[in-house]
């Protein structure tokens, strides 16, 4: 299936996705003055549809890399059983990046 | 002048010129990156919404401070490797090909060190 190439679309995003995690940790280091238009950044709708992708991609990239590892293992190339668990991953990742912003909205009424 | 064979110095050496390392250490990191990036994951989440203070609080935490610095450096190192078998893969052209190689190099050294340079400003 498609999953392989989704890997590596996801390992590519992931990678565009470090620049965030260094802004994150920069705003922080810095204070308030670069914390806040950080904070708000994240929280407009744009930002919250980079982050879903990221969550997402991190999901993806995780499982489907577990996966990999398997079969550099030797395991999981029977076809019918591969299908099925790209099938799994993909609808796990989703749920997993959907689960994350569900909790994150109840807990804090938004997710930035 | 060299005494290896011409044959024991391509053993084992791909199209990367650098042989089976690159395949190990993207296995060794990804091993590791599976228990990183949940505890990333799930101390993200945690944060989600924090002010300023409770991020600074969170990561001066020694074992956060240091789990994050374990996450940055060994996803950079797995990133860079991955980035280079894409561009290995679909870049063709030798001069771009390098071209490539070193932003990614360069990427990898950039986020790193601001990353590392920001998590020690908050930890001291």
């Amino acid at each position: 299936m498609a999953t392989s190439i989704v890997h590596r679309i996801t390992g590519v995003g992931l990678a565009a996705g470090t620049v965030l995690i260094a802004w994150w940790l920069i705003a922080t280091a810095s204070g308030p003055d670069a914390y806040g238009p950080f904070m708000a950044a994240a929280a407009n709708p744009f930002g919250q549809i980079i982050l879903f992708g990221f969550t997402w991609a991190l999901s993806f990239h995780l499982l489907n890399g577990i996966r990999h590892l398997g079969w550099d293992l030797g395991y999981g190339y029977d076809p019918r059983g591969a299908n099925i668990l790209s099938v799994v991953i993909i609808v796990v990742s989703l749920l997993l990046a959907v689960g994350a912003f569900a909790y994150a909205f109840m807990m804090r009424g938004a997710v930035s | 002048m060299s005494l290896e064979t011409p044959l024991h110095r391509v053993q084992g050496f791909g199209s990367a010129h650098s042989g089976t390392q690159h395949f190990w250490r993207q296995r060794v990191t990804a091993v590791a990156l599976i228990p990183l990036s949940i505890w990333f994951g799930v101390s993200a989440l945690g944060l989600v919404g924090a002010r300023e203070v409770d991020v600074l609080t969170f990561f001066q935490h020694p074992w956060n401070a240091g789990l994050m610095g374990l996450f940055i450096v060994i996803a950079l190192i797995h990133m860079q490797i991955g980035i280079q078998s894409v561009v290995d893969d679909y870049v063709h052209g030798e001069g771009m090909k390098l071209v490539c190689l070193l932003l990614n190099r360069a990427f990898a050294w950039v986020v790193g060190v601001f990353c590392l340079i920001a998590l020690l400003r908050i930890v001291s």
